[in-house]
């Protein structure tokens, strides 16, 4: 137990660590040290003058396993819709297209109700990606946080020095993915916002109220981070969770650490799989309901983007 | 929060998923949904129509079997006339025939009683000169009692 409490804080930043491919010191793109295991990778650090941190890498940068899992995902959700709505018919509908429709209608339903402008193109599709794109990523969370690392190393440990070190299997615990989406639902708010108001409106919305235009300060001061707020929370709302979340399922896989090592180790496993089982449940709950809260909010923003009224 | 060109790629593939969804999935879905709401409206108002046409048809069967009955009423009226028509004929017909065949039958009796009453009288006559030639045994006058006995068989 104490070599495992000395190693414990080493293994939660392990697992927070995202396998990171980016700009070196020295100029060239590669995977930060330690983090796959190449022929090529040990003999450069033989010599080694320079050094491969991720902190170093700043923006240039790229999470391989986020944009892999992300895409993956994404993917595959992408290749069921589209493999339901090209055999989709209106008189005998197969087992799939009714589970789709249900999800289908669902969606409709939600952005009909939420949603006041009608024959807008954009907003079914892009309500439909994010709830099924976010549940999809959300629901690796309840993949336990060693498997992805292990199956890539070949079922060894990655704490050891497997060819893949760090692999993080849920995208949102990235704050990279919420942001990136949020980002585009933003895009999309300003270009509503101003197609809509027309340029001065937009910006009077965000001056002129709710004092007046002899309060523009105030009123810009009060408007201006109220507006922008809301997008960035609907980014932290989803990475928030989801990251706790994990965080929880991180320390509850520090229990079966050593399973099969000795009896205690075991007792410790089996308390690690009840609670990890308690916790997913739990968490479930949280999953869906952060896929849908993120889905509402967007078609709530872009509907509020619509309104020519305050 | 180390942003990175994650971020960049997240938004991409955040892009190229709604544009998918958009161009493959949404519209080929909703023309489904549609062509459903349709046909399901298209059976009810073919329902609600045959409802109507069945109570129509309804009203018809009645009109017509009402025709019907009264057609067949008056069918069975003539044929009972037709029928009586054709005893009373077939009566005056044998009554006729009767009347005709008694007719002939008296002219017949008529015929022969006369003629048997001439075979008769003639016999008689033949007879009654027999017996008075017996009775008399004489010979008498052929020519007077020729007349005499003419008279006699006048009056039988």
């Amino acid at each position: 137990m104490a070599s495992k409490e000395l190693n414990s804080s080493d293994y939660i930043e392990h697992h927070l660590q995202n396998l990171t491919f980016g700009k070196c010191s020295d100029g060239k793109w590669r995977f930060a040290d330690g983090h796959l295991n190449l022929k090529e990778n040990s003999a450069h650090q033989e010599h080694k003058e320079y050094t491969c941190e991720v902190k170093e890498m700043g923006f240039n940068a790229i999470h391989v396993d986020t944009m892999f899992m992300s895409l993956l995902l994404g993917g595959v959700v992408a290749f069921f819709f589209w493999s339901i709505a090209k055999k989709a018919t209106a008189k005998k509908p197969s087992k799939l297209q009714n589970v789709f429709e249900y999800i289908f209608d669902f969606v409709r339903k939600q952005v009909n109700d939420t949603f006041e402008p009608k024959n807008n193109k954009i907003i079914g599709p892009l309500a439909l990606t994010t709830v099924s794109w976010v549940l999809v990523m959300n629901l690796m969370d309840l993949l336990p946080v060693d498997l992805f690392p292990w199956i890539f190393n070949g079922f060894q440990s990655s704490t050891e020095h497997g060819p893949v070190h760090f692999f993080k299997v849920l995208p949102v615990a990235d704050i990279n993915a919420p942001v990136g989406m949020a980002l585009g639902v933003a895009v999309l708010i300003h270009y509503y916002s101003i197609r809509n108001k027309g340029l001065g409106g937009f910006i009077s919305e965000l001056t002129l109220q709710p004092l007046g235009k002899w309060a523009i300060p105030f009123n810009m001061l009060v408007e201006i981070p109220g507006f922008y707020a809301k997008q960035a929370a609907l980014a932290l709302r989803l990475y928030g969770n989801l990251f706790a979340g994990e965080m929880i399922f991180i320390l509850i896989a520090l229990l079966y650490g050593s399973m099969f090592d000795s009896i205690s180790g075991a007792m410790w496993g089996v308390l690690g799989v009840f609670l990890h089982l308690v916790w997913a449940i739990f968490h479930l709950l949280i999953i869906a309901l952060q896929a849908y809260v993120f889905m509402i909010l967007t078609v709530v923003f872009l509907n509020q983007a619509h309104q020519t009224e305050h | 929060m180390n942003f990175n060109y994650t971020l960049v790629g997240q938004l991409l593939a955040f892009i190229l998923f709604v544009w998918f969804c958009m161009k493959y999935v949404w519209p080929p879905m909703m023309k489904v949904l549609e062509e459903r709401e349709k046909e399901i409206s298209d059976g009810l108002d073919a329902a609600s129509r045959g409802k109507r046409e069945l109570e129509e048809a309804q009203v018809t069967k009645v009109e017509v079997l009402k025709e019907a009955k009264n057609e067949a009423a008056e069918l069975v009226n003539q044929a009972n006339q037709r029928a009586s028509q054709l005893v009373e004929d077939a009566k005056t017909a044998a009554q006729e025939e009767a009347e005709r065949i008694k007719i002939t039958a008296q002219a017949d009796l008529e015929q022969n009683t006369k003629r048997a009453k001439e075979e008769l009288r003639s016999e008689v006559a033949a007879l009654v000169v027999a017996g008075t030639e017996k009775i008399l045994k004489v010979e008498i006058d052929q020519k007077k009692n020729s007349d005499l006995l003419d008279e006699i068989a006048k009056d039988l």
